[in-house]
């Protein structure tokens, strides 16, 4: 117990599920699952379904906003005195962080009368996308090195 | 973005006679400020000469693609290229060299023929599916209200095809950003469509296809009174709005003598040859579940005080 953080375990498994779902929601943004075979699987059609996916990653990011925020009233308030962020959990921190601030702007700029300019509907996109690999490369990462954690326990 | 450059002059400046006909009050001062301005077109007029079809092509000409040949062989083979470069000549259909055609229908509509020609273009939505999906960023609704692909970024994924209500963006293979990436594997070229002259409005004066109708079948000004003057327009003449509320509204309304399911019914459609059917606002959800995003993080705030609430009472009831 000493090296978790003190998230339940169905706390963690909605975050992983969460985090799955909009990785691949995500992903299927752009238009590769049925040029690559994948969205004629059986089952698998809905992939191909630009609205389906694109309506999938707002819910999933709306869940994804209500954990964060439950995770930052109690790290603020209960958990700070008693724990530290480990690098490995500082650094995908930040990257969440860059991802939710995009995601929003993304979403905002979605919004009926709502207008972006060219280069800055070009620089959110980029960074949302380019954010979410990093982050799924310091995943792998920390998990083949067994690092894990996103916070440790002070001594 | 606001426009000093922009006066009445230099939008009147490419006009004719009777070319003030064509700019509503307001629009001067709507373009200064980029505000949003939408497109009138009135079917009643339009004798189908083609002139904007002409003037279209002319204007945005160097925006055209030069695609490099042969192609990237494409992976995998499902993957068709879609080469117009040995068909610019055609223009009875959207092309990526021909963003502008004429439809034209014979309809019977109270007790009279009408034989109505309607030009077709992007509608350049109010909300549009094609820049608020494009993964890419390539495609974009400026605050003008002119929707427009980035020919540098796009690759010609055709997603924004696939999303617009009336498939208008046309591609073309061989062309763009996806042939220094991994041409082989993914985009397939760049997406073209009316992007209404940017660059002329951005220089105060009005879109090529406006400037040359020898009909004045296009007006052009701030959103709200375009609306106006259209709904004006088809009580005069007992007719019809089409673009107003379709896809929850777009920046090209048409006023029509006849009804446009008839108009619907009757005119060719098919690739690159959009029909004029009722369209159902298709960002609708996404714009209620933003909404839902906002009301999330409360909700994980709640959860997260209620979360240590109870712990704290669980803790003093274990010291007591």
């Amino acid at each position: 117990m000493k090296n978790r953080t003190p998230v339940t375990r169905w706390f963690d498994r909605v975050f992983v599920v969460c985090c799955s779902v909009l990785a691949i929601s995500g992903l299927a943004q752009m238009p590769i699952f049925k040029r690559y075979y994948i969205a004629d699987i059986p089952g698998l059609g809905w992939l191909a379904d630009f609205y389906f996916t694109h309506k999938t990653h707002y819910i999933f990011a709306a869940f994804l906003l209500a954990l964060l925020a439950q995770v930052l009233v109690l790290w603020f308030f209960r958990w700070r005195t008693d724990l530290k962020l480990s690098g490995g959990g500082m650094l995908r921190v930040g990257l969440l962080a860059g991802i939710v601030f995009t995601g929003i702007l993304r979403m905002i700029k979605n919004q009926p009368g709502m207008s972006f300019s060219p280069g800055m509907t070009m620089i959110v996109d980029w960074a949302h996308l380019g954010l979410v690999l990093l982050l799924g490369v310091t995943a792998v990462i920390l998990a083949m090195v067994k690092r894990r954690a996103y916070a440790t326990w002070k001594k | 973005m606001k426009n000093k450059n922009v006066s009445r002059r230099t939008f009147l400046k490419a006009l004719g006679l009777g070319g003030a006909g064509v700019l509503l009050p307001g629009t001067v001062q709507a373009a200064r400020q980029g505000e949003e301005l939408a497109t009138l077109l009135d079917l009643s007029r339009c004798i189908g000469c083609g002139e904007c079809v002409y003037a279209c092509r002319e204007s945005n000409e160097y925006k055209f693609p030069r695609p490099e040949k042969p192609f990237p062989p494409m992976f995998p083979k499902r993957v068709k290229v879609a080469d117009w470069s040995e068909r610019r000549d055609v223009d009875d259909r959207l092309t990526p060299y021909n963003w502008l055609f004429i439809q034209s229908a014979e309809v019977e509509h109270g007790g009279n023929v009408h034989e109505v020609n309607i030009p077709r273009r992007c509608m350049h939505c109010q909300n549009p599916p094609c820049a608020n999906l494009c993964p890419w960023g390539a495609c974009s609704r400026e605050a003008n209200g002119i929707v427009r692909i980035n020919d540098d970024v796009c690759l010609g994924g055709s997603k924004c095809k696939n999303v617009c209500p009336w498939d208008i963006p046309q591609r073309q293979t061989g062309v763009g950003l996806y042939r220094k990436l991994l041409p082989r594997f993914a985009g397939n070229g760049v997406m073209y469509k009316c992007d209404r002259c940017f660059q002329r409005v951005a220089e105060g004066v009005v879109p090529a296809c406006i400037e040359v109708c020898p009909e004045n079948v296009q007006t052009i000004g701030p959103r709200a009174a375009v609306v106006k003057k259209a709904h004006a327009l088809a009580e005069s003449m007992n007719g019809y709005v089409y673009g107003e509320h379709e896809n929850g509204g777009t920046n090209t309304l048409y006023v029509s003598p006849v009804p446009f399911e008839k108009l619907d019914a009757a005119i060719q459609k098919g690739p690159g040859r959009p029909g004029l059917q009722p369209v159902p606002n298709m960002m609708e959800d996404e714009e209620n579940l933003a909404m839902a995003s906002v009301l999330a993080p409360v909700a994980g705030v709640a959860a997260g005080v209620l979360g240590i609430g109870a712990k704290l009472i669980r803790e003093n009831e274990d010291e007591e």
